[in-house]
């Protein structure tokens, strides 16, 4: 069956070029980087190497880079380092659309004695700035806002963040796993003290992250263990991953360019056929302070799984913030921390492009998406009238 | 992913009885957009009361949409009386099952159906599960609704009421009432036992007796109340009166596990199985 893959968010398919990098180092190169011969010895040069990868993508030095085990593990060193570093400070600083690795080891943190701060975003899904000035204090241990949303690519002025976060004297903490391969980003001109980033969002394999941790931070470290990482992460060097990953950054920074253009292209004109096409569409987050990959998507009086099951008929990946496909009850809480209508949230429909996309894909979803939609308006009970209803109903509530 | 039957599948893919019956002899509405799921349920009936025609409208997820499909076969042919009989497990049985997760649509077909028959009858519909406190402010359900689906599932944990009724699958804060509920409802069942126990001379237990009723007993009455705090229990092992059992989950940590462990384990071991018992903890 054909399959377009458009749920780029979610995960990416390893580069080729990436799968040939690393193929040496499950079947020759096996040896570990920390032992003293030279076949091991070797290897710990070849991690050098993807260090400097990692680091040029980023504008980083070497030295600040942590290799990790993935997004979640680089998020939770970020935070438990600053915290364990800093017992004194116990008040932390968050937005209310982080990913799960933030949001929930926030709610985790918050059950356990310290302070959180979550600050809401407006119907664009932009944080106020003046609110995030008012809410760091002096015994603000770390502030960790995202720099862009997994569910509507919404970028974060995340320079003008840590300027504040500067001037207030705290630390700043960012989850990059969205941003890093898909916007330019130099660390070398930052206000970022911390900065993650994954594998497996940027065409590397699954299984293996990093940690920018600025030199000069104070860092305690998460997984506890050998010397390997200069001590601030233990356990032996997924190898093969780390080189993948080096591959991966190298690559990223060959075709930023295209992603910013050709991609965005490609977005760009998905997403206007299907406000064109599509009945009762609304785009979800800001429409220029985006990554280029990411449409948000919601189509009104129709549910996001059943979306998605019809789509997956015809091969078409996406996700969807629908409760029913949350594993939960809950929908997207990025969403709805929006203030998008329940109507649109349950409806909704994200789809990520890569630049292994072509115009054929966006082509072939915009044929098949709009009838999906159609057919389960059919379906559904509601339609205009109804809003129309409820809208009434809600006016006369009111007078 | 979620794991559908074929006939789940088959019943989204190619729903049966789609739309709308024009001057309709009775009409169920259930659900609400901000819910996430809604089911129009239409029927026409001849003189003797016979299911002549039926369709539907449902705005939901796969399950729902499949369920609501499965429901207008079911009922074709057969009486209002027949039809009334029907339960939310028939559904989900006639679709060759429903993940857990998705109970709440069979319960959503049924509640059509009742909604149905209630307004041909001209009846104010009449279901005193509508009826109440509100307790989840998120999807609207009620103390009486949830109480009704704790009986007759037999649900003891908050998860699997949000499964059947999706009360407390929002923003949790009613968690504690609906443990309440469920509290309420098996601390009556077990005074139904207790009585039971008063009642029957005490025997000597078997070995195999013991363990059962021990097993039992934890299920009952000591893991929901560990579990609403976060924690678990396991039986370890039985060896004459020595219960052996470990903690999970927050118990681990709690510093009154070893209170828990006297006044809330070993007192309910020895109130319904003998009271003879010694419960101990082992290391997990």
């Amino acid at each position: 069956m054909k399959v377009v893959y458009t749920d780029n968010n979610a995960t990416t398919m390893v580069a080729p070029e990436v799968v040939e990098a690393m193929l040496p180092y499950f079947r020759e190169y096996y040896g570990n980087p920390s032992s003293m011969h030279t076949f091991g010895g070797q290897v710990a040069k070849k991690i050098d190497t993807a260090r400097q990868q990692v680091a040029e993508l980023i504008g980083a030095n070497p030295e600040e880079i942590v290799f990790t085990s993935c997004g979640t593990e680089s998020d939770n060193a970020a935070i438990w380092g600053i915290l364990r570093a800093n017992p004194h400070k116990r008040h932390i600083v968050t937005s209310r659309v982080e990913h799960p690795a933030v949001y929930n080891l926030c709610k985790y943190l918050a059950q356990s004695g310290y302070h959180v701060t979550e600050l809401g975003v407006d119907s664009n899904g932009m944080l106020n700035l003046n609110e995030l000035a008012d809410a760091v204090r002096e015994d603000t241990a770390i502030v960790s806002i995202m720099y862009a949303n997994n569910e509507t690519g919404v970028i974060f002025p995340i320079e003008e963040i840590g300027s504040i976060v500067k001037q207030k004297g705290s630390i700043l903490h960012t989850d990059a796993v969205q941003a890093v391969g898909k916007i330019p980003l130099d660390l070398s001109k930052s206000t970022i003290d911390l900065l993650t980033l994954s594998g497996h969002k940027l065409h590397a394999p699954k299984g293996v992250g990093a940690l920018f941790v600025r030199k000069g931070i104070t860092f305690s470290p998460f997984i506890i263990g050998g010397h390997q990482e200069k001590n601030r992460r233990g356990g032996t060097e997924n190898v093969p991953s780390i080189i993948g990953l080096g591959k991966a950054c190298e690559l990223a920074k060959k075709f930023m360019s295209e992603e910013n253009t050709r991609v965005k292209q490609l977005r760009d004109k998905l997403e206007n056929e299907m406000l064109k096409r599509a009945p009762d569409p609304r785009v979800n987050g800001h429409r220029t302070q985006r990554l280029p990959n990411t449409t948000n998507l919601s189509f009104e009086f129709v549910e996001g799984e059943a979306i998605l099951l019809l789509l997956n008929e015809k091969g078409i990946c996406a996700s969807s913030g629908s409760a029913c496909t949350s594993g939960s009850l809950e929908p997207s809480h990025v969403l709805r921390a929006m203030g998008v209508p329940f109507t649109a949230v349950h409806g909704s429909i994200r789809l990520s492009l890569s630049r292994y996309n072509t115009m054929d894909d966006v082509d072939y979803i915009i044929e098949h998406l709009p009838p999906i939609l159609r057919r389960l308006r059919e379906i559904s009970p509601y339609g205009r009238e109804t809003k129309v209803k409820e809208q009434t109903e809600r006016i006369s509530a009111r007078a | 992913m979620w794991d559908y039957s074929e006939k789940v599948k088959d019943h989204f893919f190619h729903p049966r009885n789609v739309g709308d019956i024009e001057n309709p002899d009775a009409v169920g509405e259930v659900g609400s957009l901000a819910c996430g799921d809604a089911l129009k349920l239409m029927l026409k009936l001849d003189k003797s009361e016979r299911i002549v025609d039926v369709k539907f409208k449902t705005f939901g997820c796969g399950s729902a949409i499949a369920s609501a499909s499965a429901l207008t076969e079911m009922v074709k042919g057969k009486t209002l009386a027949e039809a009334a009989k029907i339960t939310d497990n028939d559904i989900a049985e006639y679709l060759n099952g429903l993940p857990e997760q998705k109970m709440h649509c069979s319960v959503m077909g049924r509640e059509a159906l009742e909604a149905a028959i209630a307004n041909y009858r001209g009846l104010k519909i009449e279901k005193p599960v509508d009826e109440g406190i509100i307790v989840c402010k998120c999807f609207g359900v009620t103390d009486n609704k949830i109480a009704h689906e704790i009986r007759e599932h037999k649900l003891t944990t908050i998860e699997q009421v949000t499964n059947y009724c999706k009360a407390g699958g929002g923003c949790r804060s009613c968690h504690p009432q609906i443990q309440a509920i469920i509290d309420e409802i098996w601390q009556k069942e077990k005074e139904k036992v207790m009585i039971e126990k008063a009642r029957k001379p005490a025997k000597k237990l078997t070995n195999i007796q013991k363990m059962k009723l021990i097993q039992e007993t934890i299920e009952r009455d000591i893991r929901p109340a560990l579990q609403s705090d976060g924690g678990d229990i396991e039986l370890f092992d039985v060896d004459g009166d020595r219960v052996m059992v470990s903690f999970r989950g927050s118990c681990v940590e709690c510093p009154s596990s070893k209170v828990t462990l006297k006044s809330t384990v070993e007192a309910k071991l020895r109130e319904f199985v003998t009271d003879t018992l010694i419960v101990e903890e082992v290391a997990s």
